[in-house]
């Protein structure tokens, strides 16, 4: 089983400045572990106490997860994953 | 440097004098590695509000699916300050996740939606340090 994960520039010290890799795993959780066994830091950096980072946007088939079970969403051979950090700021 | 062209430049300050009191937000894509901002998109604040700026999941998903398939990249991130100096606050800095877009900061606390003029100021935020840089605005790149 292979699912393929788009990297953004920020991760990239992770993954040896891959844009995309390949992680296996039946749901986001799964695969976010997979992705840990492989590239060290990295989940730190997407989940934080047990939850996906409220500035951190992960996205099964263009689908943002948080829309279709968080990290519990499902994964199948083929799905293509985008992690993308949210654009946001702001005075406050 | 920030090198940006007079209509760019233009196009921010209107975006950000018509949200006001609301921070306005979006980014202008480069072709990769090039360093030119060429492509002003505009972008809705999700957070709808005058302390707080966030692009929809969606809508940041279609910009960065849209910039992949035409080699391009955010070569400036800007947002507006609608009550403070265009200076990154803590929100910002933490936040930041481009390190090699040019951040600007637009503020519009002097004259909100009205005519006059704004400050608009550049910035690289990487792994929380903050750099400001001189803006260079030329009739065309």
């Amino acid at each position: 089983m292979a699912i393929e994960v788009r990297i953004p520039t920020i991760l990239r010290t992770y993954t040896g400045g891959e844009k995309a890799v390949s992680a296996d795993g039946a749901n986001l959780s799964a695969l976010i572990d997979d992705l840990e066994a492989n590239h060290v830091g990295i989940k730190d950096r997407l989940i934080d106490n047990g939850d996906l980072r409220r500035f951190v946007n992960v996205y099964i088939n263009d689908e943002d997860v948080r829309f279709i079970g968080g990290l519990e969403a499902e994964l199948k051979d083929g799905d293509a994953v985008v992690i993308l950090p949210a654009v946001a700021g702001g005075a406050r | 440097m920030l090198t940006i062209d007079q209509a760019t430049y233009d196009a921010i300050v209107a975006h950000a004098k018509r949200d006001h009191p609301d921070e306005a937000c979006g980014i202008v894509a480069g072709p990769e590695g090039s360093d030119r901002p060429e492509r002003l998109v505009e972008m809705i604040n999700a957070a709808g509000s005058p302390t707080f700026y966030e692009f929809d999941s969606t809508d940041l998903f279609q910009l960065y699916k849209e910039m992949d398939e035409r080699d391009e990249e955010p070569v400036v991130v800007y947002h507006s300050h609608t009550a403070t100096e265009a200076y990154p606050s803590r929100t910002d800095i933490g936040l930041a996740s481009e390190p090699n877009a040019h951040y600007v900061l637009v503020s519009t606390r002097e004259h909100g939606n009205n005519e006059g003029p704004v400050e608009f100021r550049s910035y690289r935020i990487v792994d929380g340090e903050v750099t400001e840089e001189p803006v260079t605005v030329v009739a065309s790149l």
